[in-house]
C-alpha cells in the first residue's frame, strides 16, 4: 500500500507541475506584445512599463519562471489588472458557487444514472434497455450550450418554474445543475450497465438467488457494492468534464463561479486570473483523481495487495 | 436501420459543407425587413437578429464544423499516433518521457486548455484548430502507446527485427495496419468531440469571426431573442444534435465490429 501511495503521490506531483509550468507559458504564447493586448491601444506608455514591471516581464524568462512559482508556493497568485485586487481573493469569491453547482451536479447524477443503469442491466436487451441507452446516446451527444438554453425556455419562460439566470434562491441552481448533470449521468449509467452485467453472471449471486433472497436485496446489497467500484473511479475521472463544462454552463446561466470568471477574464484580456481559473480547476482534477484512486485502493484490497508486491 | 440514417446524415454535412461555396448562397445579406421571421415557404429556417436567412448560415455553419473537425482529427490523429508509437516503440527513456508529457496534457480537464489557448491566441478559424490539436492529439498518443506495447512483442515484428527491417519499415508495415481499428474508432469519436467543441468555442465567442458562421455563434446569438425567436437557438442545435449523434452511432457500430473484447464477454456467460 505505501508502495502504491508514494508512487501515486509522485506522479500527481509530476503532473502538478507540469501543468504549472504549461499556465506559466500562457502569457508568452500571446501572439504580438502581451501588455499592449491586456491594455489595449490607447494606454500610455509609461501605464505599459508599470505593468511590464509588475508582471515582471522585464526580467529574463527563467527568473520571470523561478519567480511565478516561488509565487504560487505563497499562494500568491498574481493581481488582476482589471479589477484591481489580488487573484487570490476574486477565486475565494467565485468558489462557492462553482461548489454548490459542482456538488448539487454529483447528487442529481447519481440519482438519475444509478436507477437508469440497473434498470438498462437487470432488463437486458429489452425496451427498457435500450430506451435507458437511447437516452445515454441522447445525453452524450447534447451539447451543454444548447440543452441549457433549451431549459431555460421551457421552464423559466414557458413555465415559469426557475429563474432565468444568475443565483438568486436554491431553485436558481436547479437548471444549471441539470444541464450539467446529463453528459455526466449519460456516461456513467453506461458504466453502471455495463458493470453491473458483469456482476449479475457471479457465483455469489447465484448462491443469493438459490437462498431465495428477495431480488431487491440482492440487486442493492449484493451486486451493486461490487458493481459500484468502477464506477467510482469514472466518477472521479467525470469530475473533470464537470470542471469544464462548469465554464461553459456557467455562462450559459450568468452562474457567478469559477468558470464564468474565466469567461469573463479571457474577454477583458485579464490574463493572470485567466491562469489562476485555468490552475485552480485543473490542480483540483489532478487531486481529485489522486483521491479517486486512493480511495479505490482502499476499498479494493486487490489493487492495494497488487501495489504491494509490485 | 440507424446505421443508414447515420452514415445519410453525415455523408449529407459532408457533401454540403463541401459544396456550400458553390451553392447560390445569401449568408450575410441583410434583409431589415425580414429581422426574426419565423420560418416560412420563403426561408425553411427563418431569419436572424440581422435578418440574415438561417438556412443558408446553416450550410456555412455545417462547413466551419466540418473544416475544423476535418483538420483537428487528421492532425492530432497523425501527430499523436506518430508520437506514441515511436516512442512506445524505443521503449525506455523514451517512453517514459513522452508518458510523463502526455500525462501533463491529461491533467488539463475537458476542453479547458481548448478555451484558454483560444482565449490567449485570440479568435479565428487557425487558432481553433490549433487548441483543439493541442489537446487532441493526447489521446491518440496514449492509445498508440498502449497499441504498439502489445503488438511489439508479437512474433511477426520480432522476426521483423531479427531480419534487420528500419524501425520505420516495421512501424509502417507491421504495427500500424494492426492499430489502425482502434485507432479508427478513436478518431470517429474524435469528430463528434472535435464538433462539440468548435461549436462551444464559438459560443464562448473563442472561435470564428463574425461574419463567417459557425452553429456554436448561432446558438449564441440566438439565446437573446428566445421567447419571441426560438427558431434561431433550435436550428443550429439540431444541426449539431444530429451530427454528433450520427457519428455517436456510427462509432459504437465501428467499436462493436472492432473490438476484440466481445466474443470474450459473450464466452463467459454460456
Amino acid at each position: 500500500m505505501l508502495a502504491y501511495l508514494i508512487q501515486r503521490l509522485l506522479g500527481a506531483c509530476l503532473a502538478m507541475f507540469g501543468v504549472v509550468s504549461i499556465v506559466f507559458l500562457f502569457i508568452h504564447l500571446i501572439p504580438g506584445d502581451p501588455v499592449e493586448i491586456m491594455l489595449g491601444e490607447s494606454a500610455t506608455g509609461a501605464d505599459r512599463e508599470a505593468l511590464r514591471l509588475a508582471l515582471g516581464l522585464h526580467e529574463a524568462l527563467p527568473a520571470q519562471y523561478l519567480h511565478y512559482l516561488g509565487g504560487l508556493l505563497q499562494l500568491d497568485l498574481g493581481y488582476s489588472i482589471h479589477q484591481q485586487q489580488p487573484v487570490g481573493h476574486l477565486l475565494l469569491e467565485r468558489l462557492p458557487a462553482t461548489g454548490l453547482l459542482a456538488l448539487v451536479t454529483l447528487c442529481l447524477t447519481i440519482v438519475l444514472a444509478l436507477p437508469l443503469g440497473i434498470l438498462a442491466a437487470i432488463h437486458r436487451n429489452t425496451a427498457w434497455d435500450s430506451a435507458a441507452m437511447g437516452l445515454s446516446l441522447l445525453g452524450v451527444s447534447i451539447p451543454n450550450f444548447w440543452l441549457g438554453p433549451l431549459l431555460i425556455l421551457l421552464f423559466s419562460l414557458w413555465l415559469g418554474w426557475f429563474p432565468v439566470s444568475g443565483q438568486d434562491g436554491i431553485s436558481s441552481v436547479v437548471l444549471p445543475a441539470l444541464t450539467l448533470s446529463t453528459g455526466l449521468t449519460a456516461v456513467l449509467s453506461r458504466m453502471v450497465r455495463s458493470s453491473m452485467l458483469e456482476v449479475l453472471h457471479e457465483d455469489y449471486l447465484r448462491t443469493a438467488r438459490a437462498k431465495g433472497l428477495p431480488p431487491a436485496r440482492i440487486i442493492l446489497h449484493h451486486a451493486l457494492r461490487n458493481a459500484l467500484l468502477p464506477v467510482i473511479t469514472l466518477l472521479g475521472l467525470q469530475l473533470g468534464a464537470l470542471l469544464a463544462g462548469a465554464v461553459v454552463t456557467e455562462t450559459v446561466f450568468s452562474w457567478p463561479g469559477i468558470g464564468l470568471l474565466t469567461i469573463e477574464s479571457i474577454q477583458s484580456r485579464d490574463f493572470p486570473v485567466v491562469q489562476a481559473c485555468v490552475l485552480l480547476i485543473s490542480l483540483t482534477y489532478i487531486l481529485v483523481n489522486l483521491l479517486t484512486d486512493l480511495v479505490y485502493a482502499w476499498i479494493d484490497p486487490r489493487i492495494r495487495l497488487d501495489g504491494s508486491s509490485a | 436501420m440507424t446505421t443508414r440514417l447515420a452514415s445519410v446524415i453525415l455523408l449529407a454535412w459532408a457533401l454540403l459543407a463541401l459544396l456550400a461555396p458553390a451553392l447560390p448562397l445569401s449568408p450575410n445579406v441583410i434583409q431589415l425587413q425580414h429581422i426574426l421571421d419565423a420560418p416560412s415557404a420563403q426561408a425553411v429556417f427563418g431569419y436572424d437578429d440581422l435578418g440574415r436567412d438561417i438556412g443558408a448560415r446553416l450550410l456555412v455553419g455545417a462547413r466551419t464544423s466540418f473544416l475544423v473537425a476535418g483538420w483537428v482529427v487528421c492532425l492530432s490523429l497523425c501527430l499523436g499516433t506518430l508520437f506514441g508509437a515511436l516512442t512506445a516503440y524505443r521503449g525506455g527513456w523514451w517512453d517514459r518521457v513522452a508518458t510523463q508529457l502526455v500525462d501533463i496534457f491529461l491533467a488539463f480537464p475537458g476542453i479547458l486548455l481548448a478555451i484558454a489557448l483560444a482565449g490567449l491566441l485570440g479568435p479565428g478559424l487557425d487558432n481553433v484548430v490549433i487548441a483543439l490539436t493541442v489537446v487532441g492529439w493526447v489521446g491518440y498518443a496514449r492509445l498508440a502507446r498502449a497499441q504498439v506495447l502489445t503488438l511489439k512483442q508479437r512474433e511477426h515484428v520480432q522476426a521483423a527485427r531479427a531480419l534487420g527491417s528500419s524501425q520505420w519499415y516495421i512501424l509502417r508495415r507491421h504495427l500500424l495496419p494492426l492499430m489502425a481499428g482502434a485507432l479508427i474508432v478513436e478518431a470517429t469519436f474524435g469528430v463528434a468531440a472535435v464538433v462539440i467543441a468548435e461549436a462551444g468555442l464559438s459560443f464562448l465567442g473563442l472561435g470564428v469571426q463574425p461574419p463567417l458562421a459557425s452553429w456554436g455563434a448561432m446558438i449564441r446569438d440566438g439565446t437573446r431573442y428566445m421567447l419571441v425567436a426560438p427558431h434561431m437557438v433550435l436550428a443550429p442545435g439540431l444541426s449539431i444534435l444530429a451530427v454528433v449523434l450520427a457519428v455517436n452511432l456510427l462509432g459504437d457500430r465501428l467499436r462493436d465490429r472492432f473490438d476484440t473484447r466481445l466474443p470474450t464477454e459473450t464466452g463467459r456467460q454460456q
